[in-house]
């Protein structure tokens, strides 16, 4: 029996502790706004927070997380100011991965509060969009920090 | 013709309009119906609803184009709620289902707006007009005393106002106005046409609320992993799931037969692992054991096949253009230069891999899918399950990009088949792995190109010659010559040359191919791109200048369309004047001729014309001691005619530079013995933010022309302009892309 916390929630699991927390997440407890794109953290569509850190959930075993506080997309109170920056730079076009970059993006800026764009390239290349948002993406970044500091 | 009526009280008004109070609804003549290919489809005549208002005001529109990244879904309403003079933020947007009384809902082509945004405002000024006519009969005025603001008419001497609630029951008993006596607005009066709008979906999109066909569920489905031959046309000799059946949650297995030639959109055929959550139908399919039967798409092997197309691509090919007479002025012994281009495949790649949820009962199946083309998910669907189309409920759920790949729903009727067995709905989940491997992939391509040129540097003929595998081949085995793919940047050269000949060469397919944004106007327009560029640098000139000089003098171009596009190229002439201007501004926003570049640094231009609109990119490269190619700028204008969302566009130009840039600087897809090389990001990069353009300015010029397309037409011009770049900033000449293949120190 794995016990986490999702959302300020106390869950438990007692599945295959091999499953990826992307797929609990996803099929087990509903919270599709975080999202499958590789299987292999090579695109970052998956990305939540485990105690405040930003991980791949598609690699992630539920093995990994026990006792961890997970965050999803879900769990950020809107508007977060990253995501009142994405709206007000407008980036998505199709918005599949846009929730990863997000999540990638708000634990970035807990840790750099006022990032060069060198910083901002070097965490968000995890991160792929296929659209091709990047340059918002990194203004949206820029922005949010602004209103942060 | 298309009619405009009002059904507010008819039967049929069901689901999210039939709260409305006030419906509009429009009705097709046949001619313009070019769904499913099926110019007599029977429900061509049904009226189909557009656009309600309820009595508490709210006002939903109904977007039967589906949403992919490219903003359709936003902007067609946008069109309707301008003319309606609308409040947008009391919009509710209705996705409507697959059904051909829409007319065409095939989400390609960069033409939703196009095809749509007349009727739009028609639909939405139909409705201001009668919400003015109910206000002035209650107020006892005259009309043209009434005016409207956002969901308000007005009476403008005594300042009266009347909610569009308040107006929908009255005005749902009058006639809707003629067509030809509608008032559309002025284009100074619209509010939101033109106007940097935000897409409907952003705020559902950054909350994570927004639905995509991954997210998609219903009650009690279960899901499936398909293992489908790994090449073309293989079927099962023999398979053991023992060990996948031990897979803790894996519940069965069930084959998939193989498609019957023509493949079209057929399921692959396969293997499907049965399992109460994703994970484990992934898990039990790694311990399938499948023995597969040969195919005769086993020969595929990339590096042969490419000595294959070139070789056509020496031959004299099928004629699809030819101005004067190129071989009688080659014959004059003039200067020649010629230069040979290659492209590989490419996959999509659409960050949300291929996705379904089916469920089969009574003979007919409700299906929820991320797919440019519902109304072939219908087809395809009822061919798979011999059901009727009109049995097949399609819901378009948004879609985590699709790049043309995703108008192919080989996967719903895959959920759909195995919904059928198990008598339970199934979500089909493909992995990357498949979605890299079974794609309908751009056609790999081969170009000759040849040209006499006179004492003043300008070409005096000029031969161009295009080998692929067509994308007809999806539809007939035997296909090997291209036919859409002509009008994709290759029978419509607009150079002022007297000696001009196209050709096509056959080549066979080996592999599923399809559109891939743009489409064969990538390879094209690499070619005819990078040879204008040779020629420039041949001449000695200057490569805007030389480009200029090849376009010649503002005219139109003669068009070689086909008969059922006559009417676009009356209402969409190629007009080189403004072909010549995006240049002008594209050179003149990057500081072409103005500024000093730096060493190893160069910019390289490429304009060219596509889904009828004019696009010239300038790109700026840097490349280093290692001869990796960093692109610090790009500047791209564009004429798309009359736009809806300027940023939205602006946005999609932006995209297509980094699209651009993942396949001129990475993107190939190989065989070996029939079987795809790539699987996954690993193997198939696709530009990162550090790779991508650090910046990217695209300007949209002003124009009252009518719209054209924005979602693909960046796309062709920014290979060509990479690697002319990289040719002045390096002297090496890139004639294949990938640019990776070439040693650039």
């Amino acid at each position: 029996m794995i016990r986490l916390k999702v959302n300020g929630k106390e869950r438990t699991f007692d599945g295959d502790p091999d499953m990826p927390l992307l797929w609990y997440l996803r099929d087990m407890a509903g919270l599709t706004g975080t999202k499958f794109g590789c299987g292999m953290a090579l695109c970052g569509a998956c990305t939540v927070h485990q105690n405040g850190e930003a991980i791949r959930s598609c690699s992630t075993a539920m093995k990994e997380v026990s006792g961890a506080e997970i965050t999803t997309i879900e769990g950020i109170a809107p508007m977060h100011p990253v995501q009142k920056a994405w709206m007000e730079i407008k980036v998505p076009q199709c918005g599949y991965c846009q929730t990863g970059q997000i999540m990638q993006a708000i634990a970035f800026l807990k840790d750099n509060k006022n990032p060069t764009d060198q910083d901002i390239d070097t965490v968000m290349s995890g991160n792929l969009c296929r659209c091709g948002t990047y340059q918002r993406i990194r203004a949206a970044i820029h922005q949010a920090a602004k209103e942060t500091a | 013709m298309k009619l405009i009526e009002n059904v507010s009280r008819r039967r049929f008004v069901q689901g999210a309009l039939a709260g409305g109070v006030l419906i509009l609804s429009a009705r097709y003549a046949p001619r313009l119906l070019r769904a499913a290919d099926d110019p007599a489809a029977p429900a061509a005549l049904e009226p189909y609803l557009w656009m309600a208002i309820s009595s508490d005001g709210t006002v939903t529109i109904v977007a039967h184009r589906s949403e992919m990244g490219c903003g359709s879904r936003t902007a067609l309403p946008l069109v309707v709620a301008d003319e309606l003079d609308a409040d947008w933020s009391r919009v509710k947007i209705d996705q409507a289902i697959g059904d051909p009384k829409y007319g065409d809902q095939d989400t390609d082509g960069s033409h939703s707006v196009r095809s749509y945004f007349d009727q739009m405002r028609q639909v939405g000024a139909a409705g201001r007009a009668m919400l003015i006519s109910a206000a002035a009969a209650q107020w006892k005025v005259s009309r043209k005393d009434c005016t409207t603001e956002p969901h308000f008419v007005v009476h403008r001497s005594s300042g009266r106002k009347l909610g569009y609630g308040e107006l929908a029951a009255a005005a749902a008993k009058l006639p809707v106005p003629k067509t030809e006596d509608l008032p559309l607005k002025s284009r100074s009066e619209w509010r939101y046409i033109g106007k940097d709008n935000s897409l409907f979906d952003l705020p559902d999109i950054v909350t994570g609320k927004a639905t995509f066909g991954m997210d998609a569920t219903m009650p009690g489905m279960v899901y499936a992993s398909i293992e489908h031959p790994p090449v073309l046309g293989q079927k099962i000799k023999s398979y053991d799931d023992k060990a996948a059946l031990k897979v803790a949650g894996v519940k069965q297995t069930l084959t998939i037969d193989p498609f019957k030639p023509p493949h079209e959109f057929q399921p692959l055929g396969g293997v499907a692992v049965i399992a109460d959550n994703t994970w484990a139908a992934f898990q039990g399919r790694k311990s399938l054991k499948i023995e597969w039967d040969s195919s005769p798409h086993s020969v595929y092997n990339s590096a042969a096949y490419r000595k294959t197309l070139e070789a056509t691509s020496r031959q004299p090919g099928k004629v699809v253009r030819n101005i004067g007479d190129v071989d009688a002025e080659f014959a004059k012994g003039g200067k020649i230069v010629d230069a040979e281009y290659y492209a590989p495949h490419l996959a999509h790649a659409s960050m949300e891999p291929p996705v379904a949820v089916a469920e089969y009962r009574d003979g007919k199946v409700l299906a929820w899918a991320p797919t440019q083309n519902p109304q072939a998910v219908q087809d395809t669907v009822a061919t798979a399950l011999g059901i009727k189309k009109e049995d097949v409920t399609c819901h378009v759920t948004l879609l985590g990009g699709g790049f043309g790949r995703k108008s192919k729903p080989d996967q719903v009727a895959e959920a759909a088949l195995l919904s059928k067995q198990l008598g339970k709905p199934v979500k089909v989940v493909w992995t990357r792995e498949d979605d890299i491997h079974f794609d309908f992939f751009h056609s790999v391509a081969a170009m000759y190109m040849k040209a006499a040129v006179g004492p003043n540097g300008k070409p005096t003929a000029w031969l161009q010659r295009s080998v692929f595998p067509p994308i007809n081949s999806t539809f007939d085995a035997a296909a090997t010559y291209g036919d859409d793919e002509m009008g994709l940047g290759w029978n419509n050269l607009p150079f002022d040359i007297p000696n001009h000949r196209a050709e096509n060469g056959p080549a066979d397919y080996h592999v599923r191919i399809g559109w891939l944004r743009s489409v064969a106007n990538i390879y094209h327009a690499f070619a005819i791109q990078s040879f204008a560029d040779e020629l420039a640098k041949a001449a000695n000139k200057d490569s805007v200048e030389y480009l200029l000089g090849l376009i010649g003098p503002p005219r139109m171009v003669n068009l070689e369309y086909k008969e059922d596009e006559a009417e676009e190229k009356q209402r969409y002439p190629f007009d080189t004047a403004r072909l010549r201007r995006v240049i002008e501004i594209a050179a003149d926003k990057s500081g072409w001729g103005k500024r000093t570049i730096g060493q190893r640094r160069g910019l390289g231009i490429a304009a060219h014309r596509s889904f009828l609109t004019y696009v010239a990119t300038v790109v700026e490269v840097e490349v280093d001691n290692k001869g990796q190619v960093h692109i610090p700028g790009v500047w791209t204008a564009v004429d798309a005619g009359t736009v809806v969302s300027s940023d939205n566009v602006r946005n999609q130009f932006e995209g297509a530079a980094v699209f651009g840039t993942s396949l001129a600087l990475f993107g190939e897809i190989t065989a070996t013995n029939g079987v795809i090389d790539q699987s996954n990001f690993n193997d198939y990069p696709i530009t990162r933010m550090n790779r991508a353009p650090r910046q990217i300015s695209v300007h949209v010029v002003d124009s009252d022309a009518p719209p054209a397309g924005v979602g693909e037409p960046g796309v062709p011009p920014f290979a060509p302009a990479l690697c002319n770049a990289v040719f002045a900033a390096t002297g090496k000449r890139v004639r294949e892309l990938p640019l990776s293949k070439t040693k650039l120190v």
